[in-house]
């Protein structure tokens, strides 16, 4: 009991296992653990089955993981913006065919409409539809939003009338026709070899990626020295630094070990005047663009949650919205800046999706919504209200995206993939019921 | 003791709402004066709560003027009750269970950085300072409210009041969730405000509690005022025959 005294109170349990100690030190996230290791029990379970029954694990290979980060990406840019509608206690059915309806815009804009008056291949063409097609969601969530927040007609309506009523309007737009081929440079959006930043440009992000790491520890430390908060020890950020690093570092190395296809480097060889040599040319990919663009939403919409005004309201009106409302906040605009975010992310998620397509159809993003629900869901977003995180919502569309694709390489066929998702989606709400209740 | 010759810090003239065809509140006329505690007792749904709803600009009255300090009031929202000092502490406890004790002492009023960015270090430490005067027992900082007992939360909302520098504090039932050692830490935090200056309305059902904390009691019954008077000038039982019969103690007799 000699210990006692030099621990802060409140925390005298001289009988603490060393794991919870190190919980405790690191103030690592638990449910962010938990979600880590059924990844890995997901992606190690894939891998293993494929082995054993095929003969060949093709989950843990270069070329799976990056495909897999690129097909994340449009789920995991929706997902952010699903958080903050969870959050608020309500739910959007009409992502999916917002989604649909964007890329249509998008493609009659820069198929049809543009290169009339820029020429083909403009430069400009590319900006302008991301610009349309992201201000297209943004106006149409805003339209819903006012729907719901002054309309006083539910989300659950409105945005279920929004799934049919876009759908619909997506064939309208271009009388059902599939629209093709998309602007080169707006395809590079969508991935591909191209569509990616090579091994350099790789090694750039990873580097500026461990600098943030670093840099976020020691502001910490500055902060909770300027305001005499007890400081983590230093062991302690030593091991998140190692981890973070650590963690970023892999990622550049596994990107940067899928090399280009063969054919695709003949081509280009051929374009450069390069001469091939004997054992073939080794080009990374690298991190791909869509990726890229997943990254960079998710560290806004992270300062957005957790750094502003407007991310401590959506908290607020999810966690009591009479108490928001009578704390002098305007409830009713919040729900249409969310449900206009929810629709400029959805526009932003159409450039990616048609991108990476090649082309519009107006069935694009067919489902969409439940992934996006789903991913939100898993990711620790509560339905109730008040609870969620945006790296959750990242996170759970990996989640779910690892299930699709794993399903897809052991040969599980269509029937099976959505038993297991439906089935999925509904025990990881259950362990989160019970996380909650016993962390109570 | 208060000085009635000075301007009051409230004036209610008159004020009416409806809430379809219901009169919640019919034409009642109430005033409150700096260093003043001033109780409104009455039935459930006698409108005490309403009346004070739209001094804190959660309703819109119907008809009647709110002065404050002597000048007529605009308040459409609780925002612009805010605007004017006025705090509220609501009988249904209004913080947002899942937020810490900081992110609710500060919603709406955000501190921020330089960059625009919210301040969660700055707003923790001043939460710290206020709540080692107020409730020094406090420490659950980090934690969200849902976790504080129900004293713990009341301070919560009451260092809001204190710290954004309140002229005018309602208080609707402060004390009705709270244990004995936690209504008696509320009731010297009203002594303790009253000294400063501020005007306070309290509405409470403790018949006894309302004439230890008060300086004057009024009775409401079905959305009419029946009577204010000092409490030097009743006993307990003027009061409880003004609740129950709606009638002065003089016109009781």
């Amino acid at each position: 009991m000699t210990d006692q005294t030099t621990q802060p109170p409140g925390t005298t349990k001289d009988s603490e296992s060393a794991i919870a100690r190190f919980f405790r030190e690191t103030e690592l996230d638990t449910r962010l653990l938990g979600m880590l290791g059924a990844l890995a029990i997901i992606w190690i379970g894939f891998h293993v089955y494929g082995q054993l029954v095929n003969g060949f694990g093709a989950f843990l290979t270069p070329r799976n993981l990056w495909n897999l980060s690129v097909q994340t990406a449009s789920i995991g840019i929706m997902a952010t913006g699903m958080v903050l509608v969870i959050i608020t206690r309500h739910i959007d059915l009409s992502v999916g065919s917002m989604l649909g309806f964007c890329a249509i815009v998008m493609g009659v804009v820069q198929v049809n409409i543009l290169p009339q008056f820029l020429g083909l291949g403009h430069p400009m063409i590319w900006i302008i539809a991301v610009i349309i097609g992201i201000l297209c969601g943004s106006f149409i969530g805003a339209f819903h939003g006012a729907l719901i927040a002054y309309g006083k007609i539910p989300a659950f309506i409105v945005t279920l009338g929004g799934l049919l009523v876009w759908r619909g309007a997506a064939f309208l737009v271009a009388r059902g026709e599939t629209i093709s081929p998309v602007d080169p440079t707006f395809r590079l959006m969508g991935g591909g070899p191209y569509g990616a930043i090579g091994a350099t440009g790789s090694w750039i992000v990873g580097i500026l990626g461990c600098i943030a790491v670093l840099g976020l520890i020691l502001m910490g430390r500055r902060k909770r020295t300027t305001f005499h908060i007890a400081q983590r020890p230093v062991w302690a950020e030593t091991f998140l630094a190692i981890v973070g690093c650590g963690a970023v570092i892999g990622a550049v190395l596994l990107v940067n070990a899928y090399p280009w296809p063969r054919g695709i480097v003949r081509r280009y060889a051929e374009a450069e005047g390069i001469t091939v040599p004997e054992g073939g040319l080794f080009i990374s990919h690298g991190f791909a663009i869509p990726v890229l663009i997943l990254i960079a939403v998710a560290i806004f919409m992270t300062i957005l949650m957790s750094r502003t005004r407007f991310g401590r309201y959506v908290y607020a009106i999810g966690g009591n919205p009479e108490a928001a409302e009578l704390a002098g906040i305007n409830t009713r605009w919040m729900t249409v800046k969310i449900f206009a975010l929810m629709g400029a992310l959805t526009g932003l998620s159409a450039v990616v999706a048609s991108a990476r397509l090649g082309s519009a159809t107006n069935a694009l993003g067919t489902l969409d919504e439940l992934y996006v629900i789903a991913a939100a869901v898993i990711g620790g977003t509560s339905l109730a209200g008040g609870v969620g995180t945006i790296y959750g919502a990242i996170l759970g569309a990996l989640v779910m995206q690892s299930l699709q694709t794993g399903m897809v390489l052991i040969g599980f066929d269509a029937a099976i993939q959505q038993v297991v998702v439906g089935s999925v989606l509904v025990l990881a709400v259950y362990l989160d019921i019970l996380y909650r209740r016993r962390s109570k | 003791m208060t000085d009635t010759s000075q301007t009051p810090l409230v004036q209610l003239k008159d004020i009416s709402i409806s809430f379809g065809g219901i009169r919640a509140v019919d034409h009642v006329s109430l005033d409150l004066y700096p260093g003043e505690v001033v109780g409104l007792l009455g039935h459930n749904g006698a409108g005490k709560s309403t009346l004070i709803k739209i001094l804190s600009g959660a309703y819109q009255k119907d008809g009647g003027e709110i002065w404050i300090e002597g000048k007529e009031a605009n308040i459409q929202s609780p925002r612009d009750a805010r605007d004017y000092n006025i705090e509220t502490i609501y009988q249904t406890l209004a913080l947002a269970d899942n937020l810490d004790a900081a992110s609710n002492l500060f919603l709406g009023r955000e501190l921020t950085t330089a960059a625009g960015f919210v301040d969660d270090a700055k707003m923790e430490s001043e939460t710290a300072k206020i709540m080692a005067r107020l409730n020094p027992n406090f420490r659950k900082l980090k934690e969200p409210v849902s976790a504080l007992s129900g004293g713990q939360r009341q301070s919560v909302a009451i260092a809001k009041a204190v710290y954004f520098k309140a002229k005018i504090l309602i208080m609707d039932e402060p004390t009705a969730a709270l244990g004995v050692h936690e209504t008696k830490m509320v009731a010297d935090l009203i002594q303790e405000l009253k000294k400063q200056g501020l005007g306070i309305f309290l509405i409470s059902h403790d018949t006894r509690e309302m004439l230890e904390l008060c300086d004057r009691v009024s009775v409401m019954k079905n959305g009419k005022m029946i009577g204010t008077e000092r409490v030097e000038d009743v006993t307990e039982d003027d009061i409880l025959s003004m609740i129950i019969m709606g009638k002065k103690p003089d016109q009781a007799a």
